[in-house]
């Protein structure tokens, strides 16, 4: 049972891996002068939608059997409105998140709301289709002892090393070395978050040792960027 | 004993450090080697003859002399955009109104009218564009290096060779007016001086109308050879209005008027040079390198022909030093020795020859001289130097030699051609450049074994800090060994400088201090690390949990980065925001954040929460939320460093008095007014909450009568200053003698209140009443005659009783047996009402050195450490007997805050951000720069420093005082009734800050661990920035960012470690007046010979219904054996 769900599991993250490298590729056919760098909003937009709709599908394909206990369409279209309504909230309340850490109240605004979406895609969709639009299990979830399944170790550590990653990537917004994806400042966000995320669903075929080891894994991911980062400033200042 | 060996434990630490950063500094900020060689007239410069054979002519020294006269104007910051003409003939954009465009219009004028006689150049400054950095460079030719900075207020004689000496020398007259500061430089120099005061900015016009005063007279007299005038009102306008506003206009015209004044009465034998010495932003500072700071306005006129041909479109831009060499040789003088500028080669030419071989000739002489001087200075200086790069120093002596081979042989083919001229030029003019850059490049000289000294000093401290405040913690602690290393070393360093200076060798104060500091650490870090690393592993050690070593070493990180310096202000908010959001992740995760039904589900009942929460989840949650908003507002005052380029800052860091319109200023005023209402109303609130507002000792009947007071003259203060200018004139006097006093009065009452602090700090209500504990009746109050039957059922029975308790109580008073309860309210927050009322006063006069709008920033802060404070509190358990301790989140969240309000109160790291007009707050007049305005202006500096220092201590007091929120707000389950009645007291009491003074030893062992960890959490600052100013002491920006910054970061440590010392002090001085409170109260009653009890009231903000409990776990060593304490809360 636990070896077929970590197969499944590794193939989800796979899969997702997939859908955000496509987003970069396939959208280049469609629109013309598609560049990540000069239409990063764009591709952000794009990037969301195809993260939520892989999300979406795995949750079809392989949770289906879970929760399709109640199957009445009248509760099937509240639980999908209320998903709405919890994926809104998520947005805005990372909206306000990010401006009071200091992020413009005015300027860029729709640069920082386009953060708060992916950050949502990243965070709140999964834990929609998991846990469904239930609070409780979610604050049960990331709370010490709360996790009963492999599936919601993953959706924990995903998480927070998506926090993690949106957290570093404010850290090259000071940097004066006027690279192009410097530009946008909220796009540092962007990319580290992107890239931490696929960090950890690297490492999720890890997750069959403990909880702590992965953590640890996270710790660690996390402390080798800020010194690349760091690394990279020396690097900057000898040249 | 235990309190002084904590407090001379925390001294020594702060010494260590103090040594360590003096040890740095002073291989860091070292200056540029002057040399005291002179050039003189008998004496050339180099071999070859002297061009025109001028040696015998009199007045003639190296050169003939040009000019006999000279009137030098300096204009302090005048830029050089001051002097061009009004954009109107600029097509394509749209003509800007500027104040300060077009109004010096006598050199477009001059310029216009006679081409060949006057030009106008843009001087480039060198950085630091201080002023008196720019009068030495004026004087010198030479680069005057950083650390004059620090001392422009406090000027030293030029003791290089510079033009004013030569010009002495050579006997002529020189005249001076103007800036005092030319006084301290040159002292004695000159044969006629009016000096004025430069210090006070604010004052546009007594300097300018001082020298206005004296130039005629004067310039008719004909008694001077040189004449130096130096107006300052340009700078003290941009100082104080900055260069858009219309006074800045008046001050540019009155300055055009006096040149016009000037140029009219020239003679033919003057030459005339207008200067500024540095530019200015556009907030009207300067210090730095920007554009606008370094370029100044440069304009020579003659009244004979000077120029071969018309000015140019658009001015030449020369280095500002070019001037120095120019002057010497036109007026006849030798160049400076020191000199390394290059001379404006067009000046030389011969005009009245027509013919341009002359010319060029006469160009290429000059700048022979020029070079030979420069040269010789070189191999002078690379003699006792050896800062110069030897690679660039022996290409630049080929380069010269070269072109003085080639200049020797024109000469001798004297029908040479133009164009061989004009490649000499070039080459001397090739080399004076790349000696200047060279020179640029390397003239900071470091230490460096000092500096990795000071470093490692640093470093070792820091390691101390750690180890002792980890075995701090640990129950079995003791002061005593930790001592005795620190005495010896000291003793051992005392002897061996005693025994050095008896053998007269003599010793650098720096270099005993660092050996005294160095002879002391290293036995007390054998002992600590001996004691240590016996038993854990080394990990152990460092701050945890590990989120919080990440953050520390992220702001570790970001002292190496010029970037993230520029930025802390935004990233110290950043990096506490991160804090915060931890803290209320971590209580969550653990469990605490929500009441655990809410996790509990059906499905997940085996989920057992940890433990009970102390405290709402709701309420931490509302915690954090306020925290972060408080924290964004206040990110709002923020002033922009000068490098940002798409920065504005807030407008609301100016005095109200820059306003300009009257509606906009009033709303301000009364906001600003409301502000500190608001903030007196939260102190008095917070008292009267944990009811220390009910005492009648003096320091909080001080807090209730005097606090109003401050408040009240400070918004007088403010209402007078800014609207002094609007003031009718009968009443200017009155309001000037207002300004003065408001201000000393606020600052008397605050001292006095600190000192009736320190005088009674304990503030407790004491109520003795008689009668066992337990049968206390309740009268009702007499609320006029009994009016029915009923009442009097009711009345009748309580007066009897109370008639016969009172009775039995006299009885047993006379039989001596009934135990007199003594019912001692708000000892439960003794502490921390002494501190957060010292911290009121504190805070109040460092209010008044700011700007009004600044009060925000204040009120925020007591905002925002309460919610932090109370944030960490739901996050810390209460041991109850055992060792206290204080975790890292919250010294590090502490150290965040601190930093984040330097910034929010409009500071910089940097030394034109500096608010100089704290200086001025209750000062009349300002006689130079005197202790007290360094004082005041340091005050204003590191205002946050001190207050975060001060109420370090209230992070360890801070979980005890909300203990007594936790029991009254929670409701007994159900199921404890029956315990509950049994022992209710053990529910029911809380001890709050009485359990600190349960367990002394504890509580000095937790102090000294606090104290250490925030010295380490600053000290780890103070080391990042030494390395980063160390191993970056090349790069491009470390006069600029790095070696500010550690200063700042330098100078804040000392304020935090002086004001850490004193808060814990406060804390052992309350301490103490408790311990003999209690010793005091018993005798007294012992002397009554009664048996007494005593009853703590921690909450009790009304005594009526205290209900005292016995609470048998609790001993008082003072009490006399035979009298049983109580604690008691109102229910």
């Amino acid at each position: 049972m636990k070896d077929t769900d970590i197969k499944r599991l590794l193939y989800a993250h796979l899969l997702c891996i997939f859908s955000i490298i496509l987003s970069i590729f396939i959208p280049s056919f469609f629109l013309e002068n598609f560049s990540i760098l000069e239409t990063h909003l764009t591709w952000l937009c794009i990037c969301s939608v195809f993260v939520t709709a892989v999300n979406l599908i795995l949750y079809l394909v392989v949770k289906s059997n879970v929760s399709s206990k109640r199957s009445s369409l009248s509760y099937k279209v509240t639980r999908f409105l209320k998903c709405c309504i919890y994926l809104l909230m998520s947005c805005f309340s990372f909206h306000v998140i990010f401006v009071l850490y200091g992020a413009p109240l005015i300027e860029l605004v729709l640069e920082t709301f386009l953060l708060a979406v992916i950050l949502s895609t990243f965070t709140t969709v999964p834990c929609l289709c998991l846990l469904g639009p239930n609070f409780k299990a979610w604050l049960r979830v990331f709370s010490r002892n709360g996790v009963t399944s492999i599936w919601e170790n993953s959706l924990q550590i995903t998480t927070i090393s998506s926090f993690i990653g949106t957290w570093l990537g404010a850290f090259p917004i000071p940097l004066d070395w006027g690279r192009p994806w410097q530009v946008f400042k909220v796009f540092g966000f962007h990319m580290s978050s992107i890239l931490t995320f696929q960090m950890a669903i690297e490492r999720k075929h890890n997750i069959c040792r403990s909880l702590c080891v992965c953590t640890r894994h996270c710790c660690t991911n996390s402390r080798i960027l800020t010194t690349t980062v760091q690394g990279r400033f020396h690097s900057h200042f000898y040249t | 004993m235990q309190k002084i060996s904590v407090l001379l434990f925390l001294a020594w630490i702060g010494f260590l450090f103090y040594a360590g950063i003096a040890l740095f500094t002073s291989g860091f900020l070292l200056t540029r080697l002057e040399l005291n060689n002179h050039s003189s007239c008998q004496e050339p410069p180099g071999p070859g003859s002297l061009p025109w054979g001028s040696r015998g002519e009199p007045g003639a020294c190296w050169m003939a002399s040009r000019f006999r006269r000279l009137v030098l104007v300096v204009i302090d910051a005048l830029r050089f955009d001051f002097a061009k003409p009004k954009l109107s003939q600029v097509s394509g954009e749209p003509p800007v109104s500027l104040p300060f465009l077009g109004k010096l219009s006598s050199f477009q004028k001059i310029l216009e009218i006679q081409p060949h006689h006057a030009r106008l150049y843009q001087s480039k400054a060198d950085p630091p564009t201080t002023t008196m950095q720019r009068i030495k460079a004026l004087t010198t030719g030479s680069l005057p290096t950083f650390v004059d900075a620090g001392s422009n207020f406090a000027s030293y004689a030029v003791a290089e060779d510079n033009l004013i000496k030569q010009l002495t020398n050579t006997g002529r007259r020189v005249v001076f007016m103007g800036d005092e500061t030319w006084n301290d430089l040159f002292p004695g120099a000159f044969s006629q001086a009016f000096f004025f005061s430069s210090f006070d900015v604010r004052d546009l016009h007594t300097v300018d109308n001082g020298i206005l005063e004296h130039l005629h007279p004067t310039m008719d007299s004909g008694e001077w050879d040189v004449l130096i005038f130096h107006f300052l009102g340009v700078d003290h306008c941009g100082h104080k209005h900055g260069p858009h506003h219309p006074e800045m206009a008046k001050k540019l015209s009155q300055m055009d008027q006096v040149i016009q004044g000037l140029v009219e009465r020239l003679e033919n034998d003057t030459l005339l040079v207008v200067t500024g010495d540095h530019g200015m932003t556009t907030s009207g500072n300067h210090g730095g390198d920007s554009e606008l700071e370094n370029s100044a306005a440069l304009f020579l006129y003659s009244p004979t022909a000077l120029f071969p041909s018309a000015p140019p479109e658009e001015p030449e831009v020369i280095p500002q030093i070019s001037l120095v060499p120019t002057l010497a040789l036109l007026l006849g003088l030798p160049i400076p020795f020191g000199n390394i500028g290059e001379l404006i080669a067009e000046v030389f030419s011969e005009v009245e020859d027509s013919q341009p071989h002359f010319s060029a000739l006469a160009q290429a002489s000059a700048l022979h001289l020029n070079a030979q001087q420069v040269s010789r200075f070189l191999r002078t200086y690379s003699a006792v130097a050896q800062d110069l790069q030897v690679k660039e120093l022996h290409r630049l002596q080929n380069l010269f030699s070269k072109a003085s081979a080639d200049y020797q042989q024109l000469l001798q083919s004297p029908q040479g051609a133009e164009a061989a001229l004009q490649t000499v030029i070039t080459e001397l003019q090739q080399f004076l450049r790349g000696v200047r850059a060279m020179c640029i490049e390397s003239w900071a000289r470091f230490s460096l074994v000092r500096m990795a000294a000071g470093a490692a000093l640093l470093a070792a401290t820091c390691f101390l800090c750690l180890l002792v405040s980890q075995s701090a913690a640990s129950p079995g602690f003791y002061f005593r060994p930790l001592l005795i290393p620190v005495v010896w070393g000291l003793t051992g360093a005392m002897v061996c400088a005693g025994l050095l200076a008896a053998t007269g060798l003599k010793l650098d104060l720096v270099v005993l201090g660092a050996m005294a500091a160095v002879g002391s650490l290293l036995p007390c870090l054998w002992k600590a690390w001996i004691g240590w690393g016996s038993k854990k592993p080394l990990t152990a050690l460092l701050p945890m949990p590990e989120p919080v070593l990440l953050l520390l070493l992220i702001r570790f990180a970001g002292f190496f980065s010029d970037s993230f310096v520029i930025a802390e202000a935004r990233a110290a908010p950043f990096l506490l925001v991160s804090l915060v959001l931890l803290l209320v992740a971590q209580l969550h995760w653990e469990g605490k954040l929500l009441p655990p039904k809410l996790l509990t589900g059906p499905r997940f009942g085996f989920l057992t929460p940890t433990g009970p929460s102390r405290h709402n989840g709701l309420h931490a949650l509302g915690l954090g939320g306020g925290l972060l908003l408080c924290i964004r507002v206040s990110g709002l005052f923020h002033r922009c460093p000068e490098e940002t380029p798409a920065c504005s800052s807030s407008p609301w860091l100016s005095p109200l008095a820059s306003m300009v319109g009257g509606r906009a200023k009033n709303l301000w005023y009364g906001a600003c007014v409301g502000v500190l209402v608001t903030l007196l109303a939260v102190v008095r609130l917070w008292l009267r909450h944990y009811g220390n507002l009910k005492s009648p000792e003096p320091p909080v009947l001080f807090v209730r009568w005097g606090l109003p007071l401050m408040v009240l003259g400070t918004a007088a203060y403010w209402a007078l200053a800014s609207g002094a200018d609007e003031a009718p004139p009968r009443l200017r006097a009155l309001v000037a003698g207002a300004l003065v006093m408001l201000p000393r009065a606020v600052a008397g009452l605050a001292a006095s209140g600190l000192v009736l602090l320190l005088w009674r700090p304990v503030t407790v209500l004491v109520k003795a009443s008689t009668g066992a504990p337990r049968t206390r009746t309740i009268l009702t109050p007499f609320s006029g005659p009994p009016t029915s039957q009923a009442d009097l059922d009711y009345v009748v029975p309580q007066i009897y009783r109370h008639m016969q308790e009172e009775f039995r109580g006299r009885l047993e008073r006379t039989k001596s047996q009934g135990p007199l309860t003594v019912a001692a309210y708000q000892l439960g927050s003794v502490y921390s009402a002494a501190m957060v009322t010292a911290l009121t006063f504190l805070a109040f006069p460092l209010l008044l050195l700011h700007a009004e709008r600044i009060s925000f920033v204040f009120l925020l802060l007591f905002l925002q450490s309460f919610l932090l404070l109370h944030l960490l509190a739901a996050g810390i358990p209460i041991t109850t007997p055992g060792p206290f301790t204080v975790p890292w989140q919250a010294v590090s969240a502490w150290a965040f805050m601190a930093t984040q309000t330097f910034y929010s109160t409009g500071h910089q790291p940097v030394f034109p951000a500096i608010h100089w007009h704290a200086a001025f707050v209750g000062v009349s007049e300002v006689p130079g720069f005197t202790w007290l305005s360094a004082l005041m202006v340091g005050a204003n500096t590191f205002a946050s420093h001190l207050l975060f220092a001060v109420g370090c201590p209230l992070l360890l007091l801070w979980p005890f005082l909300c203990e007594s929120q936790g029991p009254r707000k929670r409701r007994q389950p159900p199921g404890n009734e029956a315990e509950a009645r049994v022992r209710p007291e053990e529910e029911e009491e809380p001890l709050m800050e009485m359990r600190l003074r349960d367990a002394p030893h504890h509580f000095n062992a937790a102090l000294l661990q606090l104290g250490l960890k925030y010295l380490f959490v600053l000290g780890i600052q103070i080391l990042a920035s030494a390395l980063a100013a160390s191993i970056l002491r090349r790069h491009l920006m470390v006069w600029k960012v790095f070696a500010p910054k550690f200063i700042f970061e330098a100078i804040g440590f000392i304020v935090s470690s002086v004001g850490l010392c004193l808060g814990i002090a406060l804390v052992m001085r309350v301490d103490g007046a408790v311990s003999s409170w209690f010793r005091q109260l018993v005798l007294s009653h012992q002397r009554a010979g009664e048996q007494s009890s005593l009853v703590y009231t921690g909450a009790g903000s009304s005594a009526r219904e205290a209900q005292p409990h016995l609470l048998p776990s609790c001993s008082q060593e003072p009490l006399a054996p035979g009298t049983s304490s109580f604690y008691n809360l109102k229910p």
